[in-house]
């Protein structure tokens, strides 16, 4: 079991400097640097040589990587040219916004989809199913962003009953019980319309396997041993149903970050979604850069989590 | 005599196919005895299958009407809950394929405790391991405390079919339903595990329905046959009259397309032709006359029913005074003709 983790902890570090290569690379390529946007225009044409030069901007793209990439070890993304504190300062922030926000919508996509796939599947074809089959249906066709603002609209700005923006009251001292109840306050609607949109693949995913479940032979055995219903259920249709949704969990965590992106911007949520919109706007590339690396960690780590997990919940698979 | 430890009574059994419903069970009594193997034989399709569900009340969404007399009891469409106290206890089934039988993700001693859960709710848990363990010993599981906690794909096919029979003896069952519990094996774990099942029926004094559709598998276990045709029993006898004296034409049939060593023919008779789908088959007349064409047509009786030829041998149909094998070489010849 360790050594199977260690062993895909090590392939993933030539995963990740691949990626840190890739993404150096492509924000090279993009048109301007960190010296176009944001300079003193009346400064004079040998001034901004001498910057660049001093910034290592003239260097060959490989030594401009390594450069980048001995700081990034040492958690030094660079400055923000924007907010003119240091990357990693202000990432931190949004990451842990972001955070939770990713928590609280993870919770809400299990806390609805698992129940709404259980009732769906095990009642398929039933006019139960078919109602929640159409909310999934639904749930496909509207895009996240769509139905993050329509959510807000009403719940936010007709009805008041949550607030449109920001992640917490202003004016509240940190660690408070009202200042973690105003997080909570502020984080329910986004989550939720991540949540309600998220779930659908989770509810006809665990629809599906539970139909396919339940016509295995090893059923019958269970039936014929004298199971009543709720035990040949519980004990085997919901457990081995769920066993593929509990190895998608890291997936999860993929679509996650894409799904945050939007629901931020909408509800200007200060998380990392939202940052990255921003910085792509302002040419902030030196943000950018360490935001889609910290992204795409997070994927590298969030499929090997699945491995893990299906490893240690299905004994086939299981690794001596 | 006593009762019959099963007395099944025209069981019908039918599939809803669109708005109607077609029996694949149609109207079949037979009784079982006390340490009696009763082997149900025929073709797939024939209903052989269906008829042992519907004795463990397994199916799911079936017409069952008749009668079925466990002990003296009629468990014909009782409820989930009056069944699930024989099933697995007094009434016990062993399943066709060891691969699909058993939960992938349980290991096997839990998979045998959890019928001793149902079952035998007052027994300590360290007792049932030990019982387990013994369980494992007596289907001849080499290693069984080791075995106990291994997952099914660990096992192999003979092995998962011997835990299948531990599952199924657990509770020292009364009737023991075998469906086609060799087919998915090789021929030498086949031997094994019928003499297996052989020696714990003698020692539980069980009855056993075997279903299959091997006559070898027939010849070295059963009592008594029941050979079934398109839903119906054509014949029934015991073993030794059935293989020496078959009457029906589609018992005939099939005893002749068994290849023998010693009887070196050129050919072996094959029975034209399908068993009918569910949805196509005759309701009316000689059920088996659409695969015996040559026989004329005033053979078969109007509306054919069980006859006693001799005492327990029973033969459906009049046709079977009239039958005879077409000239196979003639008939081959005139397959060429169309041919060409």
């Amino acid at each position: 079991m360790w050594k199977f983790t260690v062993r895909r902890l090590l392939i993933t570090t030539p995963q990740i400097i691949l990626l840190s290569a890739i993404v150096f690379i492509l924000a090279k390529m993009m048109p301007g640097d960190a010296l176009t946007g944001l300079i003193d225009p009346t400064l004079s044409q040998e001034r901004i040589a001498e910057m660049r030069e001093k910034l290592g901007l003239n260097n060959p793209w490989y030594i401009q990587y390594r450069d980048w990439l001995a700081g990034v070890v040492q958690g030094d993304f660079g400055q923000s040219f924007k907010y003119q504190m240091p990357v990693t300062e202000l990432i931190w922030q949004r990451v842990i916004n972001t955070f939770w926000l990713s928590l609280v919508s993870t919770i809400m996509i299990y806390a609805i989809g698992l129940p709404l796939g259980i009732v769906s599947g095990r009642y398929n074809d039933r006019l139960i199913d078919q109602l929640i089959t159409g909310y999934t249906y639904l749930g496909f066709a509207t895009p996240v962003f769509i139905f993050g603002l329509v959510a807000l609209w009403i719940f936010g700005f007709m009805l008041g009953w949550f607030p449109t923006g920001g992640s917490v009251e202003p004016g509240l001292e940190p660690g408070t019980f009202e200042y973690i109840l105003s997080k909570l306050h502020h984080l329910l609607l986004p989550s939720l319309s991540i949540a309600l949109i998220g779930t659908v693949g989770t509810v006809q995913y665990l629809r599906s396997e539970i139909i396919d479940t339940k016509q295995r032979d090893f059923i019958i055995t269970a039936r014929a041993k004298g199971a009543p219903e709720r035990r040949v259920y519980n004990r085997h249709i919901f457990r081995n149903s769920i066993l593929p949704i509990a190895a998608f969990f890291g997936y999860e965590i993929i679509n996650l970050i894409n799904g945050s992106i939007f629901i931020e911007q909408i509800f200007s949520y200060p998380g990392m979604g939202n940052l990255f919109i921003e910085s792509i706007m302002l040419r902030d590339y030196s943000v950018v850069t360490a935001l889609v690396l910290l992204s795409g960690i997070l994927a590298i780590l969030g499929a090997l989590l699945s491995d893990i997990i299906l490893s240690v919940v299905d004994p086939r698979i299981r690794i001596k | 005599m006593s009762n019959p430890l099963l007395e099944i009574k025209n069981l019908k059994t039918s599939f809803r196919i669109g708005e109607k419903y077609y029996a694949a069970v149609d109207d079949v009594s037979l009784n079982v005895n006390e340490n009696e193997v009763l082997a149900i034989v025929g073709e797939s399709g024939s209903g052989k299958s269906a008829l042992a569900f519907s004795v463990m009340g397994l199916h799911n969404r079936a017409k069952i009407e008749g009668d079925i007399f466990f002990k003296g009891k009629n468990i014909a469409n009782l409820p989930t809950k009056e069944m699930n106290k024989f099933r697995g206890n007094e009434l016990s089934m062993i399943f066709q394929d060891p691969l699909t039988a058993l939960n992938p993700l349980m290991e096997v001693g839990r998979q045998i405790d959890e019928v001793l859960i149902l079952h035998k709710s007052n027994m300590p848990k360290s007792q049932r391991k030990k019982y387990i363990i013994e369980l494992l010993e007596r289907v001849e599981i080499p290693r069984p405390k080791h075995v106990y906690n291994q997952f099914p794909h660990e096992l192999s096919g003979g092995m998962r079919q011997r835990v299948i029979i531990a599952i199924a003896i657990a509770n020292q069952p009364e009737l023991l339903i075998a469906d086609e519990p060799t087919t998915a094996l090789d021929v030498t774990i086949q031997a094994q595990i019928l003499d297996l099942m052989r020696e714990l029926k003698d020692d539980l004094n069980s009855g056993v329905v075997l279903i299959t559709h091997d006559l070898g598998v027939v010849a070295e276990m059963a009592d008594r046959v029941a050979v079934m045709y398109a839903g119906e029993i054509v014949e029934i006898a015991d073993v030794d009259t059935l293989f020496n004296n078959p009457q029906h034409p589609y018992t005939r049939s099939l005893l002749s397309s068994i290849p023998l060593l010693d009887d070196a023919q050129d050919k072996l008779h094959v029975i034209h032709g399908i068993v009918p789908s569910l949805k196509h088959l005759p309701r009316e007349g000689c059920r088996f006359s659409a695969r015996i064409p040559w026989i004329e047509e005033d053979a078969h009786e109007e509306q054919p029913t069980l006859h006693e030829i001799s005492p327990g041998h029973f033969v459906r149909c009049t046709c079977y005074k009239h039958f005879y094998f077409p000239d196979e070489s003639k008939e081959d010849q005139n397959h060429d003709v169309a041919k060409s």
